[in-house]
């Protein structure tokens, strides 16, 4: 007796010092998470009002900002910003929420569901080069259609792709944010009891799509509302894709930012972290005015409802909504297929459909530079990707060890990093290391990729692993494991699935960043995105195919993987097959 | 030294609120069952037994197991073990490696694979151990769970309405199981339950419980 009491103390001590790591680890993820942010913001602020000391420069004044203001091409920077951004977001979600009420629950609802989610972890950038290539005058669209159709034997002289009014830009937003907002809003529906409110309303004599819209947009719309803030933050600060299809005279702002950070007069800075802080202001002003609309919309469809209107035209808008979706899902596809066949591409005169000669050679010449661009994009995805899964497991585990659940005032700390606009903050960072003398380089890079990458892993594997039946840990622990062996023997080997798929998700965000690996990386870290990107003013067609091509790879292989292998390490485990 | 569970001034607490309150000993190889009405919280007193109560609950009292103050000690190291209506054998992991996992620590590898086939002929399993545990039936999934507690020798033994997802003919049979292989080692055992069949079948006291406010 005495001696089981003596090695139960013993063990005690020991348990006390694992839990010191514990339940530091939720504060270390808040940190990991907002501490860029919060230090990117406020080097931000003090150059943007004169104060840059590493140039010799001390405010405050006013002057980066009166600076900014003698810029031409200003209002329509801003204009792009905020018209691109609200716009793409407002399509997105208008095509995803009627898409989703007049076909959730059918075959070609099904269909479509599986086309675009694979879709989600393609890099804006290849999804934006890729609609490039079928949408230009010379593109694939073009081709297909001549000289037949259009009876065009050149290419016709027309500016499609970087349009003045950023249209093609926009596209290529909301080909990639439909499969998000797709993806979000069916695992919302998962968690709300849909399904019969739909059908109640379909007995009432309702259409499908009315019905749905009336009775389950509502609650749907309350729980993607965060996700929508994303999309609509990113949107209006997005650099890679405005560099590849936007308007070059004046770019929008966000390009606006970057030229001017890249500059080699460091007075330039000052004038760069003003935009920043206008874009900053501007993605505010946007969220605000969107939560107005919402309440706006909301006041309006509650007239609708009162009207009772049973939605007569609802076969036209449904068909309408599938076509868009499928038109989206076509664009990216197709466009993946482009970039594959330029990338095999020889002499391909105009308008044949495929080239006059296919071969290896664009992969001879720019594959060894694609290696090394794939070496330092697989080293810094793997190491983001790590610590952010053992920062999350340890977060999630923690609450479960502890009871420290996010509040909703949680879940906002979550997103923060996500609405805060990445111009808005990286330049600051970039200026602040420089200030303190910080080396740029990898390490850093890293450090701002988990920013972004933390956050989605989170959000990924959070519901899976709060789901887990809390009775196998009871069980567990009864039978006599500690709770480490309990996670690392039960709990973990069972979640292998959503663990995996976090991690593609976080290795996929790392594989597509752009403005962090660039800014951070103060143009010494080169990865393939930040190499397809580069390469999109030379025009050079067959190098961007390669390029896009292997990022496209490098996002979609994770994903493939974690599809495989627990199907392979589980096969003989039934219980585990739908996991 | 006094064998067996006791359970001294327990109450259970929701957000201020007492739940229930109770005081029992229960000896070894006896079987006291706890009946009464959801929401009395009788799952939360299994829970506070075993160390694993929700963050919404608290409980003032004294668990004792075999003369030794259990209340606040860690979940793992109680030597309470438990069964609930769903057998809950881990799905990654075959019949064998489940009762592997059951299996206190120690011995030769050869050593614990004998005594896990013992166990698996004990309850008509032999030859069971590489199957995967999806594919057994209800009851035989019933009986790897009560052979992978038993192999963790615990002191007491706490069912959480463990019969009541079994059909009419298998729930006798796993329920005379129970019991007797718990009398033949002689555990104090604590049901929970809905079904006045398994009181009855339990031959102990039996204590109903209704709510206190």
């Amino acid at each position: 007796m005495l001696r089981s009491k003596l090695s139960y103390t013993v063990k005690r001590r020991r348990a006390r010092k694992s839990r010191r790591l514990l339940p530091v680890l939720p504060t270390l993820t808040l940190l990991a998470m907002l501490g860029p942010v919060i230090a990117g913001l406020y080097g931000t602020v003090l150059p943007a009002f004169g104060h840059l000391p590493a140039a010799g420069l001390t405010g405050p004044s006013l002057s980066p900002f009166y600076g900014l203001f003698d810029w031409a091409g200003l209002p329509r920077a801003v204009m792009l910003s905020v018209g691109v951004g609200v716009g793409a977001t407002a399509l997105a979600l208008t095509i995803v929420a009627l898409l989703t009420a007049g076909w959730s629950g059918t075959p070609a609802f099904r269909f479509l569901e599986r086309l675009l989610s694979p879709l989600l972890s393609v890099p804006h950038a290849a999804a934006a080069f890729g609609l490039a290539f079928l949408i230009t005058p010379s593109g694939w669209l073009s081709r297909a259609l001549s000289p037949a159709v259009t009876g065009w034997d050149r290419p016709p002289d027309l500016l499609i792709v970087h349009d003045a009014w950023g249209l093609t830009m926009m596209a290529g937003l909301v080909i990639k944010e439909v499969p998000f907002l797709l993806l979000i809003t069916l695992a919302a529906l998962g968690q709300a009891d849909t399904g019969r409110s739909a059908a109640v309303a379909q007995a009432l004599g309702y259409g499908r799509l009315t019905g749905w819209l009336k009775t389950v947009f509502p609650r749907v719309y309350a729980q993607i509302r965060l996700p929508v803030y994303v999309v609509l933050a990113y949107s209006m600060s997005v650099v890679d894709v405005a560099i590849i299809l936007g308007p070059n005279t004046p770019p929008s702002l966000s390009v606006y930012i970057v030229r001017l950070m890249s500059d080699p007069d460091l007075a330039m800075r000052l004038q760069g972290a003003a935009a920043a802080l206008l874009q900053l202001a501007l993605v505010i002003g946007a969220l605000v005015a969107w939560r107005i609309g919402e309440t706006i919309v909301a006041a309006l469809g509650y007239r609708w409802i009162m009207a009772g209107a049973r939605g007569k035209i609802d076969p036209i808008v449904g068909g309408m909504a599938l076509t868009a979706g499928g038109v989206c899902a076509f664009l990216v596809l197709a466009g993946i297929v482009v970039l594959g066949v330029w990338s095999f591409a020889g002499y391909w005169s105009f308008p044949n459909f495929l080239p006059d000669q296919l071969f290896l050679r664009n992969w001879m010449r720019f594959g060894p530079g694609t290696m090394d661009a794939l070496g330092e994009t697989a080293l810094i995805a793997a190491v983001v990707t790590l610590a952010a899964l053992v920062l999350t497991i340890g977060c999630l585990e923690a609450e479960y060890r502890y009871g420290l659940s996010l509040t909703s005032r949680g879940m906002w700390l979550l997103y923060l990093p996500l609405l805060v606009p990445q111009t808005a903050f990286l330049p600051g960072l970039q200026t602040l290391m420089l200030n303190i003398g910080a080396d740029v380089g990898r390490l850093p890079v890293m450090l701002a990729h988990l920013v972004f990458v933390l956050p989605y892993v989170f959000l990924s594997l959070a519901d899976p692993f709060r789901a887990w039946d809390v009775r196998m840990g009871t069980i567990a622990n009864a039978l006599g494991a500690r709770p480490d062996r309990v996670l690392w023997q039960v709990r973990l080997p069972m979640l292998l699935r959503p663990v995996l798929t976090a991690a593609a998700v976080g290795l996929s965000v790392s594989v597509g960043q752009y403005l962090a690996t660039l800014l951070i990386g103060g143009g010494r870290v080169a990865t393939l995105t930040t190499e397809a990107v580069a390469l999109s003013s030379g025009g050079d067609r067959r190098a961007i195919g390669v390029y896009g091509l292997m990022q496209t790879g490098a996002a979609l292989i994770p994903f493939t993987l974690a599809l495989i292998v627990p199907a392979i390490v589980w096969r003989n485990r039934k219980g585990l097959r739908h996991g | 030294m006094d064998k067996g569970l006791t359970l001294r001034d327990v109450t259970i607490i929701k957000n201020g609120a007492p739940l229930l309150s109770l005081s029992r000993h229960i000896d070894p190889g006896e079987v006291l069952s706890i009946m009464g009405p959801s929401g009395v919280g009788k799952s939360t007193l299994l829970a506070f037994i075993t160390g694993t109560l929700a963050p919404d609950f608290s409980a003032t009292g004294t668990v004792m197991l075999d003369g030794m103050d259990i209340t606040h000690a860690p979940a793992h190291q109680r030597r309470v073990g438990i069964l609930f209506q769903d057998d809950l054998l881990f799905p990654h992991l075959s019949v064998g490696a489940n009762l592997a996992f059951g299996l206190r620590a120690g011995g030769t590898k050869r050593d614990r694979r004998s005594r896990i086939d013992e166990a698996l002929a004990e309850v008509g399993l032999d030859g069971f151990a590489d199957r995967d545990p999806a594919t057994l039936s209800g009851g035989q999934k019933a009986r790897v769970a009560l052979m992978r507690m038993l192999l963790s020798e615990p002191c007491g033994l706490l069912l959480d309405e463990p019969f009541s997802r079994l059909d009419t003919a298998l729930r006798a049979q796993v329920r005379a199981l129970v019991f007797a292989r718990a009398k033949a080692r002689a555990l104090p055992v604590l049901m929970v339950t809905h079904d006045a069949e398994d009181a009855d079948a339990a031959g102990g006291d039996i204590v109903t419980l209704s709510p206190l406010h």
